[in-house]
């Protein structure tokens, strides 16, 4: 009958829409929890970042609205305030030389790795440069307070090799903050990244390698000139993610690593929101730093995507 | 095919050599530290504080241990991480796969805008303090929820979950499908059994994750002493600076004290800390390492 032949047409897209909706509702039951968890755990705290535009104090306490319009005062005071250029110098400065000294020594690593034969000797290494990966910076920090105190089992080492010029506790010390940092987080990271190196390494066809050989190319040869290449995909995408976090860093280590002494060579970005908002209670100024924060490191993985895709076609978006 | 010649030229031999020899010693470089930590901490703490211990303890005991023991709250802080750990990852795991199952089925109503917020979501943070405001707001302070909670869902994770539903036949589901099964039980009766491989690895993340977290309880428990957890524990451990100090809330701590040292509790407090993972860890290396190369090819 034509009333039922134009059935479909004659429902409104609305009533189209429910319709599906009923037909899919499992499906969408057990999508909508994880859309809501995103929207209240990553979406809706955005409400709340107001308050780093905002002159706001504890006795507010939620009711955001009786706090007085700022615009950007805040974010301006950092950057006039004498924390800016410590807090920028602590932040790009470990992230700088953890890239430049822990980014080459993964793909080294597993270069070298690769190269070992006796596989069983090749799993023992690799279980056991994993495993700092997993020990919490809890651990490796308190065995850093022990052994970098006075008469600890590195200070004296270094001591006695004339690296340091006294034996006294190298955590507090300002200048060494760096280095240990960047030190004990490839010495816990190196095995574990280099996973991902070792996985593309092993997708290389031998055949290149056995004709190089036959044409008389030795190890350093064959590894520049193909292992390298053919893993540079791969290291290019592992350097996007690299770039990209350079604004942030490390919270878990520098917190358990930090003290009064060298607070100034740990004043990395993380830890100066945290200590301005519940040491001095300045939380709306906190915020703004912890927003602008948030934005240059999205700038950043953004842009870091943009030109890896545009230069090598390879990119993570 | 064979090689033409097989025998190693001498720069190769070498090359070999010396390869092993760096491994060699990377591997002490790594592993020293922590064997170091627990020999002393099977020593008698006056012999081990006069130095030179290297391979084995020269003076076994394990009184460092018993007095660790004594305190009750490390017991209460191991109860709260295993809670923590086995509730955090059950519920995680299985929320996300839910999630993700359902975000791979190209007929979901709206779910471009879906994987779009998703993606947002790993580009931009709103920070610690919107978070802390956030936490407050839901009551979820002082809770033990506020380990659990903020912990079910990760996109990233999901990710990883999207790329091995994908790989997945879509023959098995449809003859659920005709069978009369909606998505959900296709998902719990099918989906899931098949999917062990990859819920190994993600349950593996989450629960280190789970167990290796600290900050939780420092930013949002403030008067709730019988939530912490063995790192937070631990962290008071390695902040105190002599072993009366560490032992004050033990009973006979006095004299618990004189016959060790600051140090030695430290290190056996660390090992306490770490025997859980070392003892999960050589069984699931292979989940951990698949886990890392899944998650690198979210395609």
């Amino acid at each position: 009958m034509k009333a039922n032949q134009l059935n479909i047409s004659s429902q409104s897209k609305t009533n189209r829409l429910i319709q599906n909706a009923y037909k899919q509702r499992y499906l969408l039951m057990m999508v909508i929890p994880g859309v809501i968890f995103m929207l209240v755990f990553n979406f809706y705290p955005i409400y709340f970042a107001q308050i780093a535009f905002k002159d706001y104090n504890i006795t507010m306490g939620t009711n955001l609205s009786l706090a007085p319009w700022l615009g950007f005062t805040h974010i301006i005071e950092f950057f006039k305030s004498p924390d800016f250029a410590n807090v920028m110098a602590d932040t790009l400065g470990i992230s700088f030389y953890k890239l430049l000294i822990g980014f080459p020594i993964p793909i080294v690593f597993a270069i070298l790795l690769n190269e070992i034969a006796q596989t069983r000797f090749k799993k023992a290494v690799q279980t056991i440069t994993y495993l700092p990966h997993f020990l919490s910076w809890i651990i490796l920090g308190g065995i850093l307070l022990i052994w970098m105190s006075d008469s600890g089992l590195i200070t004296n080492t270094l001591y006695h090799l004339h690296l340091i010029s006294s034996p006294a506790n190298m955590l507090a010390n300002a200048k060494y903050f760096w280095p240990i940092s960047v030190a004990s987080e490839v010495w816990k990271e190196f095995g574990w990244n280099s996973i991902i190196y070792l996985a593309a390494i092993a997708t290389i066809d031998m055949e290149m390698f056995e004709a190089a050989r036959i044409d008389g190319a030795g190890k350093f040869r064959q590894i520049w000139n193909i292992t390298l290449p053919s893993i540079a995909p791969t290291i290019v995408l592992m350097l996007i993610l690299a770039i990209s976090g350079l604004f942030s860093s490390n919270f878990d280590q520098i917190f358990v690593l930090r003290n009064a002494v060298n607070a100034s060579a740990s004043n990395v970005i993380g830890i100066y929101v945290y200590q301005q908002s519940f040491m001095y209670n300045r939380f709306d100024y906190a915020t703004a730093v912890g927003l602008f924060q948030s934005l240059v490191a999205a700038i950043l993985l953004i842009s870091a995507n943009a030109t890896s895709g545009w230069l090598t076609g390879n990119s993570i978006f | 095919m064979h090689l033409i010649n097989n025998r190693k030229s001498h720069g190769e031999s070498a090359f070999s050599l010396i390869n092993i020899m760096v491994m060699i010693l990377l591997i002490f470089i790594v592993a020293y530290p922590l064997w170091y930590i627990l020999v002393y901490s099977f020593n008698d703490a006056i012999d081990a504080s006069k130095g030179g211990l290297m391979l084995f303890p020269r003076k076994f005991t394990l009184y460092n241990y018993v007095v660790m023991f004594n305190d009750s709250s490390i017991f209460m802080a191991f109860g709260v991480t295993a809670l923590r750990t086995i509730v955090g990852t059950v519920t995680s795991v299985f929320f996300t796969a839910m999630v993700s199952y359902g975000l791979t089925k190209k007929n979901l109503i709206g779910r471009k805008i879906y994987l779009g917020l998703g993606i947002v979501t790993l580009v931009f943070s709103a920070g610690m303090i919107p978070s802390y405001f956030l936490i407050k707001s839901l009551h979820l302070l002082n809770s033990f929820w506020v380990y659990i909670i903020p912990a079910l869902f990760s996109f990233y994770n999901a990710l990883i979950f999207m790329a091995f539903f994908r790989g997945l036949p879509e023959s098995i589901e449809e003859s659920a499908q005709i069978d009369g099964a909606n998505e959900f039980v296709t998902f719990v009766k099918i989906i899931l059994p098949l999917s062990m491989p990859i819920i190994a690895t993600i349950a593996l993340f989450n629960g280190v994750g789970q167990y290796n977290d600290y900050f939780t309880y420092i930013l949002y428990i403030t008067n709730n002493e019988g939530l912490r957890t063995m790192q937070n524990y631990l962290y008071q451990v390695i902040n105190s600076t002599t072993a009366s100090q560490l032992t004050q809330h033990m009973p006979a701590s006095m004299a618990a004290a004189k016959k060790t040292s600051a140090d030695s509790l430290k290190y056996a407090s660390m090992i306490i800390t770490s025997v859980p993972i070392m003892l999960v860890y050589p069984f699931l290396q292979k989940y951990f390492v698949k886990g890392v190369l899944i998650g690198s090819v979210k395609g």
